[in-house]
């Protein structure tokens, strides 16, 4: 049955069906967010269907044209609350590319940091979303639990659980500290074994694989023609990464590999993201190291300008749910003229009629679960 | 130059282009794994297809409008998965005449980037399968990114 | 008699004594309770009467034997009926409980170990609300709630919980819960398109599905429970038990099959797809608020009862202690079995702490491919062991 799309079609002959929409969203336990999906079935089978997102559109990229560099970093926290930390890298970083300038050494490494904890926080979740939407809470109060240490990571590092305003144009906001070091480690170590819990829970049980295993089929040529990333792309045989093919901050200097499956099923996208969880803890355990062998006194924060020159400058990177890009033109004040993010669940939902299509109105939660959705960077 | 480049340098592609394109495509600018080019707005679906089927891009990561007051920019990025390489492509339009090829038949991920870019900014992709509103009520009869629609407190 | 002793009126008859026994021949330690409880209430009663009137007919009719057993009668259904709710109830605190350590988690606390959050939850659902949805089909949408609640309520009480505790001792007990049990998923159908709603349609028809796909299996299995006890009756099965081994041991595919057909039955995780919240909201449940809702709950729970008082019934000896003698077996049979069914329970707590939904396709694919031969083969071989005189 890998690799290949379970033949679910039904020969009607003469008879005669009549299709249904059902209007899924955007209050339903499935999506887990503000978002719709409008399927249409025939008796179990979905033949059609339509997101409809825009619910949470608050004009984020307007709202930037009227404020400061600094006070954007705030507000990228907020576009995906489970995995802020990268949203506010990623716009430091496009600014810091404006001004021509980059961050210490230091900084980028804590950054890194910052973006490989928010990573397994966000895996996490998806996990625990992935336990709802099959049935079963077990698996959604265990991944929450573990998620909770990597929160209170976040706390040592920052002061803060979720919104994290950590990033600064040109560094971080303050160095890590010996509390931090001792607890990053000590969290990994418990989490690298606790985690097989959960996969033991997951992996060994036939009805979690069989629900998972051949839904959501696509192939490679048509991921990559739909534009899906992240995980769910790396699932599907597309063997691209940008920490690895185009990399930002230090991701050229610490050694990590990036899990591609070619099934192109739910169940290799879920095995994708649990090896992820896996190399982000050995990224996060080499950027403590290379942290403290630069030293107290290196700096981990520049001075910068509040004026960006007129330009225009752009970054990627890859976001636990896949690659996001902000494209920033400046025209030399203090507030950009035009930011523009790239958000990859925008991209990922749009997807999602060739995903459903064909399968089980069962398999519709788990297969969108794949895609991790988060509405607050869909929308913008 | 007609056979298909799987792992394309810059330098192959700033060649590949001006062989292929000669001013309609000027590659302006290169970076490590980074192509900076301008396209005449005619040219924009043959220089996507050419990309795409030539350069092998098989990823269209965004497609987004901008405002520059005198006149209206469409910014294509094009990734190519086997190397990182990355294009920009930048489109002028008047203001006059807001309509450009859509590229959604090359890459059905810039449907959507397509979508938005005409709702926030009224640019016209032509042949776009369902160029409707998406983020914005269909009730919507403006185009709130336009530099034109101030948000308050906005000089 | 100008004036009588209370002892006169309260005088703790025997009941099988009274010619008007609904029982025939057999003791039903409820009714004698009950009806020792009305002794004392008509007694006291009469003898107060008989105080202000002396000699007055009221008095001789409210302890006479038809007035005492037609009132005995009303106080025993309340008896059956408060036991087997406490029952469920515990059975409701122990899953959250279960649940919750299963988790990582305390579970409920709210008072008595949190099993007090059973009623501030029913409070609640009682006091929402009342909301019914403009457009659906009221009569067929109350009737059908009505009959999914009535059949489990009814079957809950008419689970025998040993010799003396049970309401009719039916010459077929098992054949007529199955019957009712079966019934539940026609009314959550009709239900289902009465809510004018498209969750609840396709929750109803997977009701259907579901009950198409398990119904056979457990048929053949109870049969196959009655063909080696050679009777339909319960007492009678747990008897055969008594004499033998339990049925487990003989019929062990068909003791678990039996339990996950009786999980299915009972529409528990990982069966419980006519409700699968993530893709159908609550499923058939779906326009029920309030009050209704809360009942629904409660059914649920009393059908996952009866569904752990039938494993009990068929596989694990009824009423009866491990290697015991009669007389030690006579003892509290109630609780025994109460014990049992509780670990039954407890199972299918764990079960659904553990597993996942499963998808409608391949319920049916398990239920007609797996469990149908399984319960075939179960019951050749007990015809075998029957045959061969080994039981």
């Amino acid at each position: 049955m890998t690799g290949e799309k379970q033949n679910l079609s039904i020969d009607n002959g003469t008879m005669d069906t009549d299709k249904m929409w059902v209007i899924m969203g955007p209050q339903h336990p499935f999506s887990h967010g503000l978002w719709t999906l409008k399927a249409q079935i025939d008796g179990e089978i979905v033949t059609d269907a339509e997101p409809i997102v825009g619910y949470l559109h608050r004009g984020w990229e307007k709202e930037c044209e009227n404020r400061a560099y600094p006070k954007i970093i705030p507000m990228a926290d907020r576009l995906c609350y489970a995995a802020s930390m990268t949203y506010t890298h990623l716009y430091c970083l496009t600014v810091e590319k404006a001004l021509g300038i980059e961050a210490p050494e230091k900084a980028k490494y804590i950054r890194m940091i910052g973006d490989e904890i928010c990573r397994v926080q966000s895996h996490l979740m998806w996990l625990a979303a992935v336990g709802t939407d099959l049935g079963n809470l077990t698996v959604f109060l265990w991944a929450m639990r573990e998620r909770e240490y990597f929160m209170d990571l976040n706390v040592r590092l920052c002061g803060a659980r979720m919104t994290t305003n950590f990033t600064r144009i040109g560094g971080v906001r303050n160095d890590t500290t010996d509390l931090f070091d001792r607890d990053v480690l000590r969290c990994i170590d418990r989490f690298e074994k606790a985690v097989w819990d959960i996969i033991a829970l997951i992996d060994d049980s036939s009805i979690f694989v069989s629900r998972m295993r051949g839904t959501g089929y696509l192939t490679r040529e048509q991921c990559a023609n739909l534009g899906i990333t992240g995980p769910a792309m790396r699932g599907t045989g597309v063997d691209f990464d940008v920490r690895r093919d185009d990399p930002y901050s230090n991701y050229d200097k610490v050694e990590f590999e990036v899990p591609v499956l070619k099934d192109g099923d739910s169940y290799s996208r879920y095995l994708v993201r649990i090896e992820e969880l896996f190399q982000s803890c050995k990224i996060i355990k080499q950027c403590v190291q290379k942290v403290n062998a630069l030293g107290k006194s290196a700096p981990y924060r520049l001075k910068v300008p509040s004026k960006v020159p007129a330009g225009r400058a752009f970054a990627r990177i890859e976001d636990p749910r896949g690659e996001s890009m902000m494209y920033l033109v400046a025209d030399g004040t203090d507030r950009p003229y035009r930011l523009k993010v790239r958000s990859p669940i925008f991209t990922n939902v749009s997807a999602s009629k060739p995903l459903v299509q064909g399968s089980r109105i069962a398999d519709v939660p788990v297969i969108m679960a794949m895609i991790d959705m988060c509405l607050g960077e869909t929308d913008r | 130059m007609a056979e298909t480049l799987q792992n394309p340098s810059v330098q192959q592609i700033a060649e590949y282009l001006w062989h292929r394109f000669e001013d309609k495509a000027v590659v302006t600018k290169t970076e490590e794994r980074r192509v900076y080019a301008k396209v005449q707005k005619g040219d924009i679906f043959d220089v996507c297809r050419f990309i795409h089927d030539t350069l092998t891009f098989e990823h269209a990561t965004s497609v987004l409008g901008n405002d520059m007051v005198d006149h209206l920019e469409v910014v294509y990025h094009l990734t190519n998965y086997y190397t990182g390489v990355m294009i920009e492509l930048t489109v002028d339009l008047p203001t006059d005449d807001l309509h450009i090829a859509s590229v959604s038949s090359i890459w059905d991920g810039a449907n959507w980037h397509e979508r938005e870019t005409y709702e926030l900014f009224g640019i016209v992709f032509d042949n776009h399968p369902k160029l409707e509103r998406l983020l914005t009520p269909d009730t919507y009869e403006f185009y709130p990114f336009r530099k034109s629609y101030k948000l308050r407190g906005q000089p | 008699m100008a004036y009588g002793s209370i002892l006169n009126f309260i005088t703790f008859d025997d009941p099988m004594a009274n010619p008007f026994y609904p029982f025939g021949g057999a003791y039903n330690l409820p009714f004698d309770i009950s009806y020792k409880l009305w002794d004392i209430i008509g007694g006291i009663i009469a003898w107060i009467i008989n105080l202000i009137f002396p000699d007055n007919g009221v008095s001789q009719w409210l302890i006479s034997a038809e007035v005492s057993n037609a009132f005995a009668l009303i106080i025993f259904m309340l008896i059956i009926f408060i036991v087997v709710f406490v029952c469920t109830l515990l059975s409701l605190w122990m899953e959250r409980k279960v649940l919750g350590r299963l988790m990582d988690r305390r579970g409920t606390m709210i008072g008595l170990k949190g099993f007090l959050q059973c009623i501030a939850d029913g409070l609640k659902t009682f006091m929402k609300e009342n909301t019914i949805p403009k457009k659906v089909d009221k009569m067929t949408y109350m009737w059908t709630l009505s009959l999914v609640i009535g059949t489990s309520v009814l079957i809950a009480c008419m689970v025998p919980l040993s010799p003396r505790w049970f309401v009719v001792d039916y010459g077929t007990g098992l054949l007529i819960i199955m019957a009712l049990f079966a019934l539940a998923p026609f009314f959550i159908l009709v239900s289902g398109w009465a809510q004018n709603n498209k969750y609840s349609l396709i929750g109803g028809m997977r009701a259907a599905e579901l009950m198409i796909s398990y119904e056979v299996p457990i048929l053949i299995m109870i049969a196959t429970t009655c063909l080696l006890a050679g009777s339909f009756n319960i007492g009678a099965i747990v008897d055969a038990q008594f004499s033998s081994t339990w049925f487990f041991i003989p019929q062990i595919i068909g003791f678990i099959t039996f339990v996950f057909c009786a999980t299915a039955e009972a529409e528990r995780v990982p069966f419980d797809i006519a409700e699968a919240e993530a893709e159908l909201v609550e499923g058939w449940q779906t326009e029920y608020a309030g009050m209704k809702w809360g009942l629904i709950m409660l059914a649920e729970y009393f059908r996952g009862y009866v569904s752990c008082a039938m494993i009990v019934i068929m596989y694990l000896g009824g009423w009866l202690i491990p290697f015991a003698s009669a007389e030690v077996n006579g003892l509290v049979p109630e609780i025994v079995f109460l014990l049992k069914a509780w670990f039954v329970f407890f199972v299918m707590i764990i079960l659904r702490g553990a597993l996942a939904r499963v998808r409608t396709d391949q319920i049916v694919n398990i239920g007609w491919k797996v469990f149908m031969p399984l319960s075939v083969v179960n019951l050749a071989i007990v015809l075998v062991l029957k045959i061969g005189g080994i039981y």
